[in-house]
């Protein structure tokens, strides 16, 4: 009883600072799974219609690359570039969102049945009316299926920014490690687990609208 | 009119799939590529609407160069249907027919009576399938939309590859029944690709059998059935559709010329003599200079003993040239078949018991090809 009434102090003490925490955890990690969106789900469709078959290897290599690092090496090599803080967060985010985005964007598109490509061309449409009008809409769910999954790891991930002093639910848990202060830590993680199931959830209902009403 | 002329397809890597082909697709036809996996019948398609760009020759479409017409425009002119359908999973089967005339901006309203009459000409109820998306429909039903899809736009052109061949025989056969029929109200050019020669056979205006990116043989179904012009060509028309084709064999195959006749000048009892003595009871009977004048039944012969042959003989049974076909016997009500030289001199009766011979292995064929 006593621990469930001292948990609810904390929160009343804390609760605005938890929320700047939260506020800050959302923002490293949307701000880096969107530029990687805006860079990865164009350049893989791109991708889809390239006919050099080592230019593609090698952006697959380059973004499984990013991937390999570890991510506390990785933040520590964006210091002399980018300093402390938010920018170089974001920076490693985005660059470990890459693979997971590109890949699953080009298997979406590759993946359409090739009949159903070859009679969009028979039938007349431009390479970009194509693109628009039947193989993105046909793989937009495989689309946001990756954009799910990595925003999900990003999440979990942003919990490192704290290295490097961009803040977000880390600091709460790395303060409570500091301070010996146990609600602190698990509610940093707590918040951290709640987030990322959230987002699967609203973007997994965001997927299943979208893949209503086919076959 | 389509022409090809000396046309040659080299892939990238080498392999010549197209060897000197020339062809003629002429308008309101349906013509039918056909020939062994491989052979580049879907090659040749594709030449048609640029999917695939040939190497050398010439190909005109009404005498204009292909290569002269953009490709997009050239392929909302040409109905597109192929053996997967590729209906857009995304898409309801409306905005499936409509596809083509959107792409040519046609206005709303005529969109919508178009797709309206397609479902209604292939018997779906445009209020039942209109809003439905692909996946809730039979295969069957799929490819009717592949099929009108193909037609939305009104094209003189259509290309169609294996459209039926992944279908159940039941569909397949409705399918076909429905091409001849539409056909016959559209009137138009098709180019259709299958592997299956009886469908070739029941659609085709003209079969186009390939081998090894060569045209081995070009021609009506019957040109083919009646005249093929190496083994390659029987082989893949196979000895059940050429015997078939063939038909029962001309009249002079079953000519009895052993069977009596009786000149009409000599009496009545030499006539019942013959017929006792060959146990015939009906005797054709001849002029002096052997030219058949009619029949002599035994039982007119033997109730009028006093009369003579020149006023018993019935001239309404009629005589069958030598290269009279047998049908024509075999579905009249005659019971004798005398034969005759086209100067009506005789030869011979058909002789029944050979022809009844024919016509069992004919059945037992055909019976033992269904079973
Ligand atoms: N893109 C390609 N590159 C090389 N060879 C090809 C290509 N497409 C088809 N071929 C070859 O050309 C031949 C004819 O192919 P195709 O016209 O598809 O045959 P069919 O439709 O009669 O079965 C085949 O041997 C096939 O392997
Ligand atoms: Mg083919």
């Amino acid at each position: 009883m006593n621990l469930i009434q001292e948990y609810i102090e904390f929160w009343e003490i804390r609760y605005e600072n938890i929320f700047e925490y939260l506020l800050e955890h959302l923002s490293i990690a949307f701000v880096s799974i969107i530029f990687a969106i805006v860079l990865t789900v164009p350049l893989a469709i791109g991708m889809t219609k390239m006919k050099n078959e080592r230019l593609k290897q090698a952006i697959f290599n380059v973004a499984n690359f990013f991937q390999t690092i570890p991510t506390i090496a990785l933040f520590a090599l964006l210091i002399p570039i980018f300093g402390i803080g938010f920018t170089p967060a974001v920076v490693a985010l985005f660059l470990y969102a890459l693979l997971p985005l590109l890949r699953n964007t080009y298997a979406g598109v590759e993946s359409i049945d090739q009949g159903i490509v070859e009679a969009a061309k028979g039938m007349g449409y431009s390479t970009v009316q194509r693109l628009a009008k039947v193989e993105l809409p046909i793989a937009v769910p495989y689309i946001m299926s990756g954009i799910r999954i990595t925003t999900v790891y990003i999440i979990s991930w942003t919990t490192l920014a704290t290295v490097i002093g961009a803040g977000g639910l880390g600091d709460l848990v790395m303060a409570g490690i500091g301070s010996n202060n146990t609600y602190m830590i698990f509610t940093g993680t707590a918040l951290a687990i709640i987030l990322a199931l959230t987002v699967d959830l609203i973007f997994g209902l965001i997927e299943k609208r979208l893949s209503v009403s086919r076959g | 009119m389509i022409q090809l002329k000396n046309v040659n397809k080299v892939y990238e890597d080498g392999f010549h799939a197209l060897k000197n082909i020339n062809l003629t697709f002429e308008e309101g036809k349906l013509n039918v590529l056909i020939g062994p996996s491989g052979c580049g019948k879907t090659t040749t398609m594709k030449l048609l609407n640029r999917l695939i760009d040939y190497t050398d020759g010439e190909l005109t479409i009404d005498g204009k160069l292909i290569s002269d017409i953009n490709p997009i425009e050239l392929r909302r002119q040409m109905g597109y249907v192929i053996q997967s359908i590729g209906l857009f999973p995304h898409m309801t089967i409306y905005d499936n027919v409509a596809t083509v005339p959107k792409l040519l901006k046609w206005d709303k309203q005529k969109i919508s009576q178009k797709v309206e009459e397609l479902l209604k000409m292939v018997d779906l109820d445009p209020d039942t399938y209109r809003e439905r998306y692909p996946h809730e429909l039979s295969g069957g039903q799929q490819q009717r939309i592949g099929v009108i899809r193909a037609l939305a736009a009104e094209p003189k052109i259509i290309l169609m590859d294996e459209p039926f061949s992944a279908l159940d025989p039941i569909s397949r056969e409705q399918l076909q029944d429905e091409l001849v029929r539409l056909q016959k109200e559209i009137n138009k050019t098709i180019i259709f690709v299958t592997h299956d020669m009886d469908e070739a056979i029941k659609i085709a205006d003209q079969i186009i059998l390939m081998r090894d990116g060569e045209v081995v043989q070009k021609g009506s179904p019957h040109e083919l059935l009646t005249n093929p012009i190496n083994q390659f060509v029987e082989d893949f028309i196979g000895e059940d559709r050429l015997r078939q084709a063939r038909g029962l064999p001309p009249m002079t195959a079953f000519v009895d010329e052993d069977y009596p006749s009786v000149k009409v000048t000599e009496s009545l009892d030499a006539a019942i003599n013959v017929m006792v003595e060959k146990k015939k009871d009906q005797m054709p009977i001849v002029d002096a200079d052997d030219k058949y004048l009619g029949i002599l039944s035994l039982y007119d012969a033997v109730k009028n003993r006093d009369s003579e042959i020149k006023n018993l003989v019935d001239e309404t049974v009629i005589a069958y040239r030598e290269s009279a076909e047998v049908e024509k016997f075999v579905a009249s009500k005659e019971t004798i078949a005398p034969i005759v030289r086209e100067d009506m001199s005789f030869i011979g009766v058909l002789d029944q018991d050979q022809l009844l011979e024919v016509l069992h292995e004919q059945v037992d064929q055909k019976s033992g090809v269904m079973s």
